[in-house]
């Protein structure tokens, strides 16, 4: 199966481990990904504080590079992701509005039919068209033992459909089940992580995260595995930050489940950006999998 | 709200509506406050989303875009993911923040300062760029925060997460003639 494939720009860099773990899965499950040549920044939320019409453009402009032989197109990241897919539904369901974006195209020799393209997120792709069967045939190095805290965070389950519970989601709980994981009960699953507050107010966003931690701490995980690159910074990399803010002593990685994939499918970890995470994951995986060369 | 209220032309509920695609579900609003119980930043926030409404619909113009509620909102869309009337209310924020950044209404918060350093670099470079959002934006406005950030900064470069230099798209050209003319359409 064929898609095209829009990275974005945190999975250039600080989510490269999401980036690499998700070109290994899709290779060895017969996913065919494309990138989007010379593909622009989404503008994640900030673009739409300042102007509407301009940030739905300069998105457009991805969609409008798809090639026109491929009509499916992936995003990993969540925040990517709702901007792709809310756009072509601005442009769907309010046409004059569709007609300012094409104008602003056209400045470009573009040109985006809306309803075109079809955004999907990685987990919805592996979950939905490749399924439960040909997932289950890949693991070789079942998680069995690892307890998991499966973290869906907001923009992919809310407000567009990707037809799962925009309150209590289960896809991925579902697809780490067929790994072997023990998946735990997550009640705080598709609450947020503050996304960019980290940079605004951190009393406010440590809070967000806090409750992330200590819910999946209460439900002793040993790991949080996530779906987006926000998510992934703001509950590993402010971790410790949250610690001192709050005097806890939280010590959980938080994995990509690409990564947690890969490892089932005994991909190198390497090649999964292991050791990319700030809060190392390679001790619990020791312990839980077993000696396994992780 | 009863929807004869829309009927008046030149309110502030009026002009709301007009700014945001599907903003005329607007009128339908029952108060019924399930978008400020759902709100993660509920606490932090003047007004919830459901007194905010309330304001748009009694034309409370200048408090409105003087709120702070716009910019406590982390855009996890559970208002609007609850709304039994199915109001677009993170897009009806996002009309209040373009609002209140145009006519420099906010106070005391950082966020419009991010928005700005933020699309600059995609206007400059057409990808986003961590390091000098990190450095541009913190040194600015929080350099005592920027030295709290340091370490985390350097586990970051250390483990290959954050580059130095922006990475430029090909067609910068394309894209910056596509943003111009948005500005060009908006600005009318």
């Amino acid at each position: 199966m064929k898609y095209a494939y829009y990275p974005g720009c945190s999975l250039e860099r600080n989510a490269a481990a999401y980036d690499h773990s998700v070109r290994e899965v899709a290779d060895l499950l017969g996913i065919r990904l494309q990138e989007i040549d010379d593909w622009n920044c989404c503008g994640a939320t900030e673009y739409f504080s300042r102007n509407e019409l301009a940030a739905c453009a300069v998105i457009a402009r991805n969609l409008a590079l798809v090639e026109p032989q491929t009509d499916q197109l992936v995003a990993p990241c969540a925040a990517c992701y709702l901007n792709l897919i809310k756009t072509d539904k601005l442009m769907v369901d309010h046409p004059e509005f569709g007609k300012e974006v094409n104008q602003c195209l056209a400045a470009g020799g573009l040109k985006y039919e809306p309803g075109r393209v079809t955004v999907r997120h990685m987990l919805d792709v592996i979950v939905d068209d490749i399924g439960e069967t040909a997932v289950r045939d890949k693991v070789v190095r079942p998680l069995a033992g690892l307890r998991v805290a499966p973290y869906y965070g907001c923009q992919v389950v809310r407000p567009i459909s990707n037809n799962d519970n925009p309150e209590y989601p289960m896809k991925m709980d579902h697809l780490l089940k067929w790994l072997g994981a023990e998946v735990v009960d997550y009640p705080v699953k598709a609450h947020c992580c503050g996304g960019h507050m980290t940079q605004i107010s951190e009393p406010q966003a440590f809070e967000l995260i806090r409750r992330l931690l200590q819910n999946a701490q209460d439900y002793v995980a040993d790991m949080i595995v996530c779906m987006c690159p926000m998510c992934q910074l703001n509950l590993d990399g402010y971790q410790s930050r949250v610690n001192g803010f709050f005097g806890t002593e939280f010590k959980l990685p938080i994995m990509y489940f690409t990564q947690m994939l890969g490892i089932a499918f005994g991909i190198d970890p390497q090649k999964l950006g292991f050791g990319k995470e700030i809060v190392t994951a390679m001790p619990v995986l020791e312990a839980k999998l077993g000696g396994q060369p992780v | 709200m009863a929807a004869h209220i829309a009927e008046k032309k030149g309110t502030f509920l009026e002009e709301v509506i007009e700014a945001t695609p599907g903003g005329e579900r607007l009128v339908h609003c029952i108060q019924c406050g399930s978008c400020g119980g759902s709100c993660p930043s509920g606490a932090e926030m003047q007004y919830t989303p459901r007194t905010l409404i309330a304001m748009i619909g009694a034309n409370d113009r200048d408090a409105v875009l003087a709120a702070n509620t716009m910019w406590a909102c982390v855009s996890c869309y559970f208002c609007t993911s609850r709304c039994p009337q199915n109001i677009p209310i993170t897009d009806i924020i996002y009309t209040l923040k373009r609002m209140s950044i145009a006519e420099k209404r906010y106070h005391d918060t950082d966020a419009p300062a991010l928005a700005k350093t933020f699309t600059d670099f995609v206007d400059r470079y057409g990808r986003s760029f961590e390091f000098g959002l990190a450095t541009g934006y913190h040194l600015l406005k929080r350099p005592i925060s920027m030295m709290k950030m340091g370490p985390m900064g350097l586990q970051m470069f250390t483990r290959g997460r954050m580059a130095l230099r922006p990475t430029k798209i090909r067609q910068i050209e394309q894209l910056q003639a596509i943003i111009n003319k948005a500005k060009e359409l908006s600005a009318k």
